[in-house]
C-alpha cells in the first residue's frame, strides 16, 4: 500500500529523520516504535503531505508521489489522527468532520446529507458521534472518535494514527481496539504509533523502531516481548519495575474536607471528598475517568472554584485560593491537559521551565528579567530530564509531545516542594522517561514531599502509590494500602463504587 | 473558565463578597430605576408630549404622557437588578430581563430629551430612518471586520481603508466626470470599492506575508490612508476647482413606498445604502452557508487544523482580507458620493472605529453586527435630533458637544452591561506558518 524509501527530513538543529524506510501492506497493522522524539510524528506528517521531505521517496499503491500539502494526501486516500487533535472547538461535529471535503447542494453547505452520511459511518464502524454537538464540549474520547469519522469521511484506506490511545481510559481503549479491528476487517492498513508495549504486542502485525531518527529494526509481531522491544527502543536495559522503600509518612500536608465541586456545564461531578495526604507519602487515586478526577484535582490547585467543603494545605485553609498563592506555599502541579494548562505555546523552551519561578529574586531583578540565569537554570533541567532539543531558546512548540510533557515535569518537580499534585504524569511518554520520571517522584517522596497522584494507568497508581483511594461518583469508595491491593479488586471498586460488587 | 464564573463560583460557595458583571449590571439597573422614579418622574410630571409618523403639516401621531414611560421604565430597571440577586432558581429570568432594560434604554432617551424640550412633539419614523442611513458605513465597516477577524486577521485598518475609498472614489468622479455625470458617478463608486481592495490587500501582504504584527499593520494603513487623501485632495481634487457634484439619489423600493405614512420615510432610500443590506444578507450567506465561508472560519479559530484539511489558510486569508476591503470601499464611497458629494480630509471621522464596535458588540456575526451599527446610527441620529429640540434641565440649556456624546456614552454603558462577553474567533491575531 505505502512504501517509503530513504527519507532524511532534518529540522533547525536535529535531524528528525535519517535514512528511513518503511512499508505498509495491505490490511495490516504496523505499529511505529520509539523514544520521545525519536522522529515517529515527523515521519508520518509526511506522509500525510504536512511536511515536505529533504530526501527521499514516498510511493503510494507502487506510485510515487510527491504531497503539496494534506489535501494531496487525503486525495490519495490517506487519514490521519494527530498527535494533538487538530479539532476546530466552536464548530459542531458534522462541520469538523466536513470542512475541506464539503457536501454541497447547489453552492450552499448541506449539512442535512453530511449528518447522514456521518450516521452511517458510525454505524458502518462503530464510532458513535453525534454530529449537531458542539467538538469543544466533546469528551476526548469523543473528540478522538470524530478524528476518526474525519479520515473514513474521505475514504481513506491508509490511515495513520498517531498516540491514539495516549488520551483514553482503559475502557475506552477497548472500544477503540473493537474500531481498529472492524477497520482491517474491511481491508483498512493502518500506521500505528503508541508507547504502550502491551499494546503493540496485542494488535501489531509488524513492528519498526525509531531511535534518534533512524530505523533500528523491523520485525514481525511474533516473538518480540515487552522487554526486548524496550531495549531496542531505549538501547540499553529498562527496568520496568519501580524499586521503592517503605514510606515513612509524617505530619498531615494536603487535606479535604467534604469537596464539592461543579464541572464546566455546572453538575457538581466531586461530591464530599476527604482524603488526608501525608508528608513522604504517595496517595494515588484510582478510577474511572469520568468520575471527577479533573474537577478535584483543579480544585486543589485553586484552578477551579469549589462548590462547597473546604482544601487545607499545610495546616492553612487554602480554599479558592488562587493558584499562584498555592504554588508560592511550596505545592506543584502538573497538569492533566499538556497545551491548555502545561505550556505557553509561544514561548520558548526556557521560558517555560521557569513559568513559575520568573518572578524569583534568582530570575528578576527589580522587574528585569535574568537571561542568563534563566538559560543556565534551563539548560540544567533539559539535561537532568532528558529533553531532546537543540537548545533551550527553541520554541515549545517544536518539540515532540513526549518531550513537552517533560518540560513541565521537570519545572514542576524543582524547587522547595511540600506539596505535588500530578494528574497523569507519565501521559505519552516512552519507557525510559517513565521509569525516570517515577524514580523522581518517589526521590521527592523520600524528601518528605507529600504527593497526590491521579492517573488513569492502574498499574502507574499500584507501582507508585503508598496509599491508593479510589474515586467513584465523586467520593472516595475505598482506600486501600496499596501493598496488599490487588487488581481485581481495585477493578471492583472502580466499576461499582463498593469492595462487595454491586450495592 | 473564565474570571467571571470564577468570581460568581467563589461568591456562592464561600460567601465571601465579590462583585462580577452581573451584580454590578444588577447595580446599575438598580441606581438608574430608583433615579427614574424618585428624582426623573416627579420633576417632568403633569408634561404631554407627541410622537409623529409623518412630516408636518398635521401629522399622524401619537400623544403620550413622559411621566408614565419614565414610571414604567423604571419598574423594568428595578425588576432586572432585584433578578440580578436573585438565587440561582430565577436566575434565568435575568438576562432577558437584562436584555429588554438595555433596549429599554432607547425609548427612554426619546421620551425624556422629548419631555425635557420645548417642542410638544417630534417625528420618530423619520429618526428610525435617518439611524438607518447612519448606520450604512457602520454596517459595512463591521462587515469588513467580520470578514477579515473571521479569517484570523485583525483589521484595525478599516478606517484608512475606507478613507482611501472615499478619497479615491471621489477624485476620480471630479477629474474625469466633473462630478456631474452619473455614468462616471458609478465608474467612481467601483474605483473606490477597488481601491478598498488595494489598501486592504497591502495590509494582508503586511500581516500574512511578512508576519508585521496586525494592529501595527492596520495603524500604517490609517495613517498612510490619511496623508495619501490629504495628498490628492490638496494636489487633485481642490485644483479641479469642484467642490460639489451630483450623488447618488434617491428611490423608493416598488410597493412598499407606497404604504400609507410610514412607506415614504422608510422605504426611499439611495443605492448604496440599499447596497448595505444586501451585503450584509450576503455576508450572512456566504460565511455561514457555504463551503468557502466555513473554511474561511476554520481558519480564524484553529488554522492548523484547517491546514491538515487541505484547506489553503493563507490563501483563504488573502481572499477574505480583500473582500473587506472592497467592502470598506463601498463604505468610503458611502461618504464622499452619497451623504454627500465631497471629499474632506478625515471625512470618516472615526467611522471605521466605532464599525469595530458595532462588530465587537454583535459578537461577531452579521446580524449582530448589523444590530450594533443600527444602535450607534440611532445614538448619532438622535445626538442630532437633540440638539434642534433644544434639552434643557431646570432653565439651563445643555451644550450641543454634550447632547452629541450623550447617547453614545449610555448605549456604551449599558449595552456592555447587558450583552456581556464576546469572544472573538480564537486565532484571530495570530500570525499563520505552514508547516515545512
Ligand atoms: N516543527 C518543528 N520544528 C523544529 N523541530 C521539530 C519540529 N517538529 C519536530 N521537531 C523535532 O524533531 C524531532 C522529532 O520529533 P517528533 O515529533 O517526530 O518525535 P516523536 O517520535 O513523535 O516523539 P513523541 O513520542 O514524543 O511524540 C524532535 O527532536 C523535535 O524536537
Ligand atoms: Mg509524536
Amino acid at each position: 500500500m505505502l512504501e517509503v524509501e530513504g527519507i532524511t527530513k532534518a529540522f533547525p538543529g536535529v535531524v528528525a529523520n535519517d535514512d528511513v524506510s518503511l512499508t505498509l501492506n495491505q490490511g495490516e497493522i504496523h505499529c511505529l516504535l520509539g523514544e520521545n522524539g525519536a522522529g515517529k510524528s515527523t515521519l508520518v506528517n509526511m506522509v500525510f503531505g504536512l511536511y515536505r521531505p529533504d530526501q527521499g521517496i514516498i510511493k503510494v499503491r507502487g506510485e510515487e508521489v510527491h504531497f503539496e500539502d494534506s489535501g494531496d494526501a487525503i486525495d490519495r486516500g490517506i487519514g490521519m489522527v494527530h498527535q494533538h487533535f487538530q479539532l476546530i472547538p466552536v464548530f459542531t461535529v458534522a462541520e469538523n468532520i466536513i470542512l475541506g471535503n464539503e457536501v454541497t447542494k447547489g453552492a450552499f453547505l448541506d449539512l442535512d446529507s453530511a449528518r447522514r452520511q456521518i450516521d452511517s459511518l458510525a454505524e458502518r464502524y462503530g464510532l458513535a458521534v453525534d454530529p449537531d454537538a458542539t467538538v469543544g464540549d466533546l469528551s476526548v474520547g469523543e473528540q478522538q472518535r470524530v478524528e476518526l469519522v474525519k479520515a473514513l469521511f474521505r475514504d481513506a484506506d491508509i490511515l495513520i494514527l498517531d498516540e491514539p490511545t495516549a488520551v483514553l481510559t482503559p475502557g475506552e481503549v477497548d472500544d477503540f481496539f473493537g474500531v481498529v479491528e472492524s477497520l482491517t476487517g474491511q481491508g483498512k492498513s493502518i500506521i500505528f504509533i503508541t508507547h504502550k508495549l502491551r499494546e503493540v504486542l496485542a494488535v501489531a502485525d509488524r513492528i519498526t523502531v525509531l531511535r534518534a531518527g533512524r530505523v533500528v529494526g523491523t520485525a514481525a509481531a511474533e516473538g518480540a516481548t515487552q522487554q526486548s522491544l524496550a531495549n531496542l527502543m531505549v538501547g540499553r536495559d529498562v527496568v520496568f519495575r519501580v524499586d521503592k522503600a517503605e514510606a515513612d509518612p509524617g505530619a498531615p500536608v494536603l487535606r479535604t474536607q467534604g469537596l464539592r465541586v461543579a464541572d464546566d456545564r455546572g453538575v457538581e461531578t466531586v461530591t464530599g471528598f476527604d482524603v488526608e495526604v501525608r508528608a513522604g507519602e504517595i496517595f494515588g487515586i484510582a478510577g474511572v475517568e469520568g468520575n471527577g478526577q479533573r474537577e478535584l484535582v483543579e480544585a486543589v490547585c485553586g484552578m477551579r472554584p469549589t462548590a462547597g467543603g473546604r482544601v487545607e494545605m499545610l495546616g492553612q485553609e487554602t480554599t479558592d485560593w488562587s493558584p499562584r498563592k498555592i504554588n508560592e506555599l511550596g505545592v506543584a502541579h502538573v497538569p492533566e491537559n499538556r497545551s491548555k494548562h502545561g505550556v505557553v505555546a509561544q514561548y520558548t523552551i526556557a521560558d517555560n521551565l521557569v513559568l513559575n519561578r520568573y518572578h524569583q529574586r534568582k530570575f528578576s531583578q527589580r522587574g528585569v528579567r535574568n537571561t542568563a540565569a534563566i538559560n543556565a537554570e534551563a539548560q540544567e533541567l533539559v539535561e537532568q530530564f532528558d529533553v531532546r532539543t537543540p537548545g533551550v531558546d527553541a520554541f515549545i512548540d517544536t518539540l515532540s509531545g513526549g518531550n513537552q510533557q517533560k518540560v513541565i515535569v521537570a519545572r514542576e518537580l524543582t524547587g522547595d516542594l511540600k506539596a505535588l499534585v500530578v494528574a497523569q504524569p507519565t501521559r505519552g511518554l516512552d519507557v525510559g522517561s517513565i521509569e525516570f520520571i517515577h524514580r523522581k517522584i518517589i526521590e521527592l517522596r523520600d524528601r518528605g514531599v507529600a504527593v497526590l497522584l491521579v492517573s488513569a494507568e492502574l498499574d502507574e497508581i499500584m507501582s507508585l502509590s503508598d496509599r491508593i483511594g479510589v474515586l467513584y461518583r465523586g467520593r472516595l469508595a475505598g482506600t486501600v494500602n496499596a501493598a496488599d491491593a490487588t487488581r481485581e479488586e481495585l477493578g471492583l471498586l472502580m466499576a461499582t463504587g463498593s469492595s462487595e460488587g454491586q450495592r | 473558565m473564565t474570571t467571571v464564573e470564577h468570581a460568581a463560583g467563589a461568591t456562592r460557595a464561600s460567601g465571601r463578597v465579590g462583585l462580577d458583571r452581573q451584580s454590578i449590571t444588577g447595580l446599575v439597573f438598580g441606581v438608574l430605576g430608583i433615579a427614574l422614579l424618585a428624582g426623573v418622574a416627579p420633576a417632568i410630571s403633569g408634561t404631554s408630549r407627541r410622537f409623529n409618523f409623518e412630516p408636518p403639516p398635521d401629522p399622524a401621531g401619537i400623544g403620550f404622557h413622559p411621566p408614565t414611560w419614565v414610571i414604567a421604565i423604571g419598574v423594568l430597571f428595578l425588576l432586572t437588578a432585584v433578578l440580578g440577586f436573585a438565587p440561582p432558581e430565577a436566575r434565568r429570568w435575568a438576562t432577558p430581563a437584562r436584555l429588554l432594560s438595555a433596549l429599554a434604554v432607547i425609548p427612554l432617551l426619546l421620551v425624556l430629551s422629548l419631555a425635557l424640550s420645548d417642542n410638544p412633539s417630534t417625528n420618530i419614523v423619520n429618526l428610525f430612518n435617518e439611524s438607518l442611513v447612519l448606520a450604512t458605513p457602520l454596517a459595512l465597516g463591521a462587515t469588513t471586520g467580520l470578514w477579515c477577524e473571521r479569517s484570523g486577521i485583525i483589521n484595525i485598518g478599516i478606517e484608512g481603508t475606507m478613507l482611501a475609498g472615499a478619497g479615491i472614489g471621489y477624485m476620480t468622479y471630479a477629474t474625469i466626470g466633473d462630478a456631474q455625470s452619473t455614468g462616471w458617478l458609478w465608474f467612481s463608486i467601483l474605483i473606490s470599492v477597488l481601491a478598498g481592495g488595494l489598501v486592504a490587500a497591502l495590509l494582508a501582504v503586511l500581516s500574512i506575508r511578512f508576519g508585521v504584527n496586525q494592529i501595527v499593520g492596520g495603524v500604517v494603513i490609517n495613517l498612510f490612508a490619511l496623508g495619501l487623501t490629504g495628498f490628492l485632495r490638496s494636489e487633485v481634487i481642490v485644483k479641479t476647482g469642484i467642490t460639489t457634484g451630483v450623488g447618488t439619489s434617491e428611490f423608493g423600493l416598488p410597493l412598499l413606498s407606497e404604504i400609507p405614512v410610514i412607506g415614504d420615510q422608510l422605504f426611499r432610500g439611495k443605492p448604496i445604502y440599499w447596497m448595505m443590506y444586501l451585503v450584509v444578507i450576503g455576508t450572512w450567506l456566504v460565511m455561514f452557508r457555504t463551503p468557502w465561508g466555513l473554511r474561511v472560519r476554520s481558519c480564524g479559530e484553529n488554522p492548523h487544523a484547517a491546514e491538515t484539511l487541505g484547506v489553503n489558510v493563507v490563501r483563504i486569508r488573502y481572499q477574505s482580507v480583500i473582500l473587506g476591503g472592497l467592502i470598506a470601499g463601498l463604505a468610503g464611497a458611502w461618504f464622499s458620493m452619497e451623504s454627500q458629494t465631497r471629499f474632506e480630509d478625515n471625512m470618516t471621522n472615526a467611522a471605521g472605529f466605532i464599525a469595530l464596535a458595532a462588530l465587537i458588540f454583535g459578537k461577531w456575526t452579521p446580524w449582530g453586527a448589523f444590530g450594533g451599527a443600527l444602535l450607534f446610527g440611532f445614538s448619532r441620529a438622535l445626538g442630532t435630533r437633540l440638539q434642534f429640540l433644544g434639552v434643557e434641565v431646570s432653565g439651563f440649556e445643555i451644550p450641543s458637544e454634550f447632547l452629541q456624546a450623550l447617547p453614545f456614552i449610555v448605549t456604551l454603558v449599558v449595552v456592555a452591561g447587558a450583552v456581556g462577553r464576546s469572544i472573538p474567533p480564537a486565532a484571530a491575531g495570530q500570525p499563520f506558518q505552514r508547516s515545512k
